[in-house]
């Protein structure tokens, strides 16, 4: 019977049946990830011990038919499109966020919100097709050949913007109210409340937003693969095509056979543990971020 | 106040208002764009019909098909697990157990995965591994390793919001904790769970990466789970990258997804945002 327990003290069995049928459940859900993380380890075992791991940084260059496998030109690549899309991102998804939290009247404040959910709803291949018709046909009149860098970073500011926007707008909405309604009786300025007060108290949510951004940057492969120009380099200036890590797995994959395939699921495993790395430090942030609503 | 920090304050407010028109209007352009570039490809023939010629003629009939299917499999896997690790760490182990928080963190890890490292994943799993080669029910099974987190941490959510007096009547009630569950919590969590399904089936049509290597890309109807199957957001990619003369279809195509990503989206906002509003009201 679940509908009541014989009596209150005891457990009803129904209960602890349930209870193991759940926990069941969310034992697989939490195997999944440690059986990711096993068939990367066992895909990529023949590169790691059978090369050695100091070829991926001095191999000549990236010819994989060629047995040789240097990874160096694809993770500059990688780190400079996520840092320019981090720096044109932060500036703009931090305005937005103040924008809803203290400029915003409330009919323009929520509307604009829904705008930046809705952005992060867009498809990262809407995204790059987007890129690809219309932003490098642009960049190819200013600067040719177009599929460059400069793409990848203005695609990639786009789609991180919106985590950078509504994690900042949650821990701005969560300073208590008493904070700013000091820093207003104290007659300091908007933007003097603003930088003194509301950006230092939401500090630590503003960083780990940021932190789970970066990780969507550096993780991203569709929209950066169909702009970027996909050349094996090291980009010199912003109008260079450069690959990334992970659009080199999609272009590759394909006819990838033996040690190189090995090698692709080796950059998989390494995107995945910067990304566990970031997204840990953003846990932990949060974690101990202080919280307002016990000490105020 | 002197006059300097009125000048400065309203420079901010200025710079912070152009930094929102920007990203309005970029929205906005986006959205122009694919409306103009595909919506006179649009017509009833187009969304019926199978692709010809490589998807230059012909319409994507085929490619809804497998979409659909791909998703099917997706939430028929990852439905039951979620929300059955939801009802777990919301209702039966206390927020600090070491159970819970490494489920948790496992959750959160994987919430953070490139969906590139699903793809290789789901290509030496589901389609090596296991032998199911490059199919539906390959594509289908990523897709769910894909959805997991989203679906467990908004199921979670959603019970974690009902007040905590409706598990305490159940109890004065002498309810087991089952039929408190299924008579009450779940009921009253519907909202934010049907929020957190939408959201998921979001993120599964929009997948494109994760799809490449598992769920392949033969364009034709599939015939069973085991067939190859090409999903709308594969087909777009295919058409612009490997595809000369494909941008029409290609906008056509992209259209019909953003179209739906956007309904899809609004309608999880509003029951999330209804949930609010009837909570302030309690």
């Amino acid at each position: 019977m679940i509908w009541s327990k014989r009596n209150i003290l005891s457990h009803s069995v129904t209960d602890k049946l349930v209870q193991w049928v759940l926990r069941f459940g969310a034992v697989i859900a939490a195997l999944v990830m440690l059986l990711i993380l096993f068939f990367l380890l066992r895909e990529s075992w023949p590169a790691m011990f059978q090369l050695a791991p100091a070829r991926f940084l001095l191999d000549a260059s990236w010819h994989p038919l060629e047995a040789s496998y240097n990874l160096m030109p694809m993770l500059s690549g990688t780190v400079l499109a996520s840092i320019g899309a981090l720096l044109l991102a932060i500036p703009l998804g931090l305005a937005s966020a103040l924008f809803i939290v203290f400029y915003a009247s409330a009919h323009l404040a929520t509307p604009y919100k829904r705008l930046i959910e809705l952005l992060a709803g867009i498809p990262s291949v809407v995204f790059g097709f987007w890129g690809l018709t219309t932003l490098v046909p642009l960049i190819t009149q200013w600067h040719p050949p177009g599929a460059s860098l400069l793409a990848a970073i203005l695609v990639l500011a786009l789609m991180i913007l919106p985590t950078i926007t509504l994690t900042a707008f949650s821990a701005l909405q969560a300073i208590p109210d008493e904070f700013l309604q000091n820093a207003a009786a104290l007659g300091m300025s908007r933007w003097g409340m603003i930088y003194g007060v509301a950006l230092p108290a939401a500090q630590t949510g503003i960083v780990a937003g940021i932190i789970l951004a970066a990780g969507r940057a550096l993780g991203e492969t569709m929209a950066v693969l169909m702009v970027a120009g996909n050349v094996v380099q090291h980009p010199t200036t912003l109008f260079d095509p450069i690959r990334t890590l992970a659009a080199n797995i999609a272009l590759e994959m394909a006819y990838a056979m033996g040690d190189h395939r090995a090698v692709l699921f080796v950059t998989g495993l390494l995107l995945m543990l910067l990304v566990m790395l970031l997204a840990a430090t953003a846990g932990w942030l949060r974690r101990n971020n202080q919280d307002w609503s016990s000490s105020a | 106040m002197n006059k300097w920090l009125l000048y400065r304050d309203s420079l901010v407010q200025w710079l912070i208002y152009l930094a929102v028109l920007a990203v309005s209007t970029v929205f906005v352009w986006i959205l122009i764009d694919l409306v103009r570039g595909g919506v006179s490809h649009l017509s009833w023939d187009f969304l019926t019909e199978s692709p010809r010629d490589a998807g230059r003629s012909g319409g994507i009939g085929s490619i809804l098909i497998s979409t659909l299917w791909i998703l099917m499999v997706a939430l028929i896997a990852a439905l039951p697990l979620a929300w059955t690790t939801a009802v777990l760490l919301a209702e039966f182990v206390p927020a600090a157990s070491r159970f819970g928080i490494a489920i948790r963190f496992s959750l959160q890890v994987l919430a953070g995965v490139p969906s590139i490292v699903f793809g290789l994943f789901g290509n030496a799993f589901f389609s090596i591994y296991l032998g199911m080669g490059f199919s539906i029910l390959s594509g289908g099974l990523t897709l769910a390793c894909m959805l997991l987190p989203i679906l467990v941490s908004t199921a979670e959510a959603g019970l974690r919001a009902v007040p905590q007096s409706y598990r305490l009547s159940t109890a004065a009630l002498g309810m087991s904790q089952t039929a408190a569950l299924v008579h009450l919590l779940l009921p009253a969590a519907a909202p934010a769970l049907a929020a957190g399904l939408l959201l998921g089936i979001g993120r599964a049509i929009a997948e494109t990466a994760a799809l490449i290597f598992t769920s392949g890309y033969v364009d034709r109807t599939p015939g069973s789970l085991l067939d190859s199957g090409r999903s709308l957001a594969l087909h777009i990619y295919d058409l612009s990258m490997n595809v000369p003369g494909g941008d029409q279809p290609a906008y056509a195509s992209a259209l019909v997804l953003v179209a739906l990503l956007l309904c899809i989206n609004i309608l999880a906002m509003k029951l999330s945002y209804d949930l609010q509003r009837r909570r302030i009201i309690l």
